[in-house]
């Protein structure tokens, strides 16, 4: 059927479903998730609260499962967190005893590696991250923007293939989120790492990704997948192109229509 | 001079404060004494308390020095036992059923009435003593520590099993540490609460110690002796309470409290 060969997907959902049992009855969270993610694809996913989305995260990385279909993660059907995968969290969850060196490094110890072989890394991702310099501080010493970036230093840490991020830049103002998303998609550009990010925020969705997911609420079900074919790298000022404009009106629409967004 | 003495009534500090307040409610007590002139054995002047301290100010000291030892080893013990219960408590369902549900019940018993027990089945040395103070003082490190273990931010977990971390591996670098604030916040109640055991012990077990001294100063109406243990147990408690806080301020310099 198709001319071109379809490369393997690194995590493929299919027919994915969550149900929570509640004292008022079954609650469906998710619902019928199909989506194949490509290996060193970016995927956003953009939906409103409710709709399932930090959910279908937490299950691709194992830490809830679901109660029908299939996920699997570089081929092997998932039971746990997988290898080589890097979480960020809404909040940084940065340790407040430990310095922002010894946060990143946390990682590598849990991950039952040796320290002092990712010392090195810890140290160029920092600086990467516009961190070098404040590596001896302690995570209540930085700005939230500061800890975030921290927090995702730590889950680069390991150089994993796969990077979650819920909501990552969500808790931070409008400005640092713009700089964030700028570095993010700059430092994922050279790397070929699948990321699947989840944001409630449109165009940060559309900034990034290389296809946007849209989800939809009762019951959590994807609604549709936009390709966002916008020249790489990106900068700011991508966001005032009407190609942009026409990607973030189109989803803004289809929300609407769905009852979700006023128009 | 007058710019000391304009010192002590002017600008912020804490210490001039209580010893202001200290100094002042000595000499209101000495003045009601000398006004009033109430029998020594209702109330004695602080002149007399003092007087009567070194007067044989060795025996004083010997007892203080025994009751100190057996608060602080109750202490010390209550602190080892109270921790290695609390984390058996958060690691298994079976012990926070079992042991955690006993202790929370004989919490509520009042302590105190179960120290002739010990005498009966300990006899009159330390072990009575030790085992009050560690009966009162273990409360309120295991209650704290289960407390702090348990409120680690769901998401600092699943970012560690994100990791596949090992349960020992979450237990010492996320649970304890989080629960540092409560355990120390546990250890200043317990230090009270071994003290009060101590002489609860030394009341009933008698031999030494200042409960001791207090007890045979009553039988003979010594009513100065009483205060002079009265004062030095009041030292000693504030003492081994900020010993405490001291701790806490160097073992925490990350906690919201200290910073």
């Amino acid at each position: 059927m198709n001319a071109t060969v379809r490369p393997v997907p690194y995590v493929a959902i299919a027919n994915a479903g969550k149900v929570y049992p509640s004292s008022h009855g079954a609650v469906t969270a998710l619902s019928d998730i199909n989506l194949d993610i490509r290996p060193g694809e970016f995927i956003s996913i953009v939906g409103p609260s409710g709709c399932g989305k930090s959910t279908l995260m937490k299950c691709v990385a194992g830490l809830e499962t679901i109660t029908g279909g299939t996920i699997s993660v570089a081929g092997q059907p998932l039971s746990g967190p997988p290898d080589g995968m890097g979480v960020v969290f809404q909040r940084d969850v940065l340790l407040d005893w430990r310095t922002i060196l010894d946060n990143v490094l946390l990682q590598a110890e849990f991950m039952g590696r040796p320290r002092a072989q990712y010392r090195d890394r810890a140290m160029q991702l920092l600086d990467r991250f516009g961190l070098g310099g404040f590596e001896k501080r302690h995570p209540w010493e930085l700005s939230g923007g500061m800890r975030q970036r921290a927090s995702i230093c730590r889950a680069l840490l390991c150089d994993p293939d796969l990077l979650l991020m819920d909501e990552p830049f969500g808790a931070l103002d409008a400005m640092t989120r713009d700089d964030l998303n700028v570095e993010l998609s700059r430092i994922w550009q050279g790397t070929n790492k699948t990321v699947l990010f989840i944001t409630h925020s449109i165009s940060e969705a559309v900034f990034l990704a290389d296809r946007v997911v849209m989800m939809s609420r009762s019951p959590g079900r994807i609604v549709d997948v936009i390709d966002i074919d916008l020249p790489r790298p990106r900068s700011l000022s991508i966001r005032e192109t009407p190609a942009f404009g026409a990607y973030t009106q189109c989803i803004r629409h289809h929300f609407a229509e769905l009852g979700i967004l006023q128009e | 001079m007058t710019d000391w003495f304009r010192s002590l009534f002017t600008g912020e500090s804490r210490t001039r404060d209580i010893a202001l307040v200290l100094i002042g409610s000595l000499l209101l007590w000495e003045g009601c004494v000398w006004l009033f002139q109430p029998p020594a054995i209702i109330l004695p002047a602080p002149s007399d308390i003092w007087q009567s301290f070194i007067a044989t100010p060795g025996t004083f000291l010997r007892n203080m020095l025994y009751t100190l030892g057996t608060t602080a080893l109750a202490f010390a013990i209550s602190v080892a036992l109270g921790v290695i219960l609390a984390i058996g408590i958060v690691q298994s369902k079976f012990l926070e059923r079992t042991v955690y549900t006993l202790l929370v019940a004989i919490n509520s018993v009042p302590k105190v009435a179960l120290a002739p027990l010990f005498v009966i089945w300990l006899g009159t040395g330390l072990e009575p003593k030790i085992s009050v103070a560690v009966m009162l003082a273990i409360f309120p490190i295991v209650i704290d520590t289960v407390l702090g273990l348990r409120s680690v931010d769901p998401d600092m977990l699943n970012m560690a099993r994100a990791t596949r971390a090992s349960k020992l591996d979450v237990l010492l670098k996320i649970r304890l540490p989080n629960a540092l604030p409560s355990l120390f916040a546990g250890m200043k109640v317990a230090i009270s609460f071994a003290l009060v055991g101590a002489i609860v012990g030394e009341f009933v077990a008698g031999g030494k110690g200042l409960g001791f001294l207090v007890l045979t100063a009553q039988g003979q109406f010594d009513t100065t002796r009483v205060f002079v243990s009265l004062v030095l147990l009041g030292l000693m408690g504030t003492v081994l309470f900020y010993i405490v806080d001291i701790a806490e301020r160097l073992a925490l310099p990350w906690h919201v409290s200290q910073r």
